[in-house]
């Protein structure tokens, strides 16, 4: 479904991504995982087409993305810091986003799932970052697309709307869909993922399932395992 | 692009800069047409101001929309559209509503004036072409400097730089070589010379077309001897189209490379 290969990118000096490979087939959650600085919202902006890699392809669906955009039709972005004109109001935005893609959306069951009727008429400067969070969640989640993108969907919710969340990305999972998620929160990734993809300086470290990546480091719980790694690759 | 054209134009619109800048168009033309008392020169006035002010107005509006839509437009380019008709759409709707401003602001008062019983219309319309004309280039070129600079700050500058150095450095430096190379014939490089400032193509051709060229001084004396009101009229027009084109073209080209 998603392949990626060979992808560098370097940002002035600083190079973020050398040489990433990675194959997701259709269906399933895959967590990339990383210490900060890794790469991972690079390369999830890279099949987005946010940003343009250096070297290397990517295709979704068969598709090569470089230059191309109708491929994000089957997408569903969550950016990691949810930017939004100030100036207008939660209703005003989603029905633009929906006007945009010109698909019809079911904003209104998500709306009812994150409390949000009552920041409709809102502008969106005068929210909190946990409720412009949820907004945006709204925002991706009220399409029907078979690609899922979430970077950092946690930042800034409280523990309600992470079980809707929770719930809302199983749900999905079920009707088939392929998620790539990143996240910091390791109980997060030990709850929803399938499958695990590290990341460490530029290049994918490890994929596979949560218990082999336990069973390769030979730590108990995924939290030391990640920190386990991450000291291992520093004494080296 | 036209969904984008949209969105920037609504947003625009119910922004306070384009009521300010529609008013004070409102104002100075009322004013000038009180203190002229008289179309023509009223026209001519404006000329001076719409020349220096409009370009200033377009850039900083420019590049201050660029910087402050930066959420907007990333919100854009994650969803399905072309990132080409997304700088487009925000580029015709800065410039497109800047022009509606000046054309309602200007256009009003000297429509009350009688504009349409005096023979000054076909002057006043080539006023209004060449303002839109030249906000058309400088957000152009505004947001290619915001484009090429992630820094607020040093696009901000750059783009005032710009604008000083069109309106009033270009000049000086100009003069200075006329003066400087005296001894020498220097049509052909006035003439170039010219083509390389829009100000001064819009200044020229609103000059051949009031026929007041001896005004100008030097470039205009050459431009009516060597050219004729015709044909210095139709190239100077050319060479401000493609002033017009560039920007666009190299913006397209920008937004293509960028990384957000």
């Amino acid at each position: 479904m998603i392949q990626i290969e060979n992808i560098h990118k370097q940002f002035a000096k600083n190079k973020v991504l050398k040489g990433v490979n990675l194959n997701i087939p259709e269906g399933g959650i895959y967590a990339v995982l990383g210490p900060n600085g890794s790469g991972k919202t690079t390369l999830i902006k890279c099949v987005l087409g946010l940003v343009i890699p250096d070297e290397g392809s990517i295709s979704i669906l068969e598709q090569p993305v470089k230059n191309q955009w109708k491929y994000r039709e089957q997408i569903n972005y969550l950016p990691q810091i949810a930017n939004f004109p100030g100036n207008i109001r939660v209703r005003e935005l989603i029905g633009m986003i929906k006007d945009l893609r010109s698909k019809p959306g079911d904003e209104r069951s998500l709306i009812g799932l994150f409390g949000l009727e009552p920041f409709l008429n809102k502008k969106l400067a005068n929210l909190s970052g946990g409720t412009k969070q949820k907004v945006n969640l709204v925002l991706t989640f009220m399409f029907d697309s078979p690609v899922i993108v979430l970077d950092e969907p946690t930042s800034g919710l409280d523990p309600t709307a992470m079980i809707v969340l929770k719930n809302l990305i199983q749900k999905e999972r079920k009707a088939g869909k392929t998620f790539l998620i990143t996240t910091h929160i390791m109980q997060f990734v030990e709850e929803v993922a399938d499958q695990i993809v590290y990341l460490l300086e530029g290049q994918v470290y490890y994929t596979g399932t949560l218990s082999g990546l336990l069973e390769k480091t030979g730590q108990k719980n995924l939290e030391h395992a990640i920190a386990h790694i991450t000291m291992e690759k520093q004494n080296a | 692009m036209l969904k984008i054209l949209k969105y920037s134009f609504y947003d625009l619109m119910r922004s306070r800069w384009s009521y300010v800048y529609f008013l004070f168009y409102l104002l100075l033309g009322f004013v000038l047409l009180f203190l002229n008392n008289d179309l023509s020169k009223a026209v001519i006035t404006l000329m001076n101001i719409i020349i220096i002010l409009v370009p200033l107005i377009a850039t900083i509006f420019g590049v201050m929309y660029f910087y402050n839509s930066r959420e907007f437009t990333e919100l854009l380019l994650a969803q399905p559209l072309k990132r080409s008709s997304i700088f487009m759409g925000q580029y015709l709707g800065v410039a497109g509503s800047l022009t509606l401003s000046l054309c309602l602001g200007l256009g009003l008062p000297f429509l009350l004036y009688g504009l349409f019983k005096s023979g000054a219309i076909l002057n006043f319309s080539m006023l209004i072409l060449i303002g839109a004309l030249l906000t058309f280039i400088f957000t152009g070129l505004a947001f290619n400097i915001a484009l090429s600079n992630e820094n607020r700050i040093k696009g901000f500058g750059y783009a005032v730089l710009l604008w000083l150095f069109m309106a009033v450095i270009y000049d000086g430096l100009f003069l200075l070589t006329l003066i400087a190379f005296e001894e020498y014939p220097l049509d052909t490089f006035s003439l170039a010379a010219t083509v390389f400032n829009p100000i001064d193509l819009s200044r020229i051709l609103i000059l051949l077309k009031l026929d007041i060229s001896a005004l100008l001084g030097y470039t205009g004396a050459v431009f009516k001897n060597f050219l004729g009101t015709g044909l210095g009229f139709l190239i100077s027009a050319a060479a401000l189209l493609l002033w017009t084109v560039l920007p666009v073209w190299s913006l397209s080209f920008k937004a293509k490379k960028k990384d957000f």
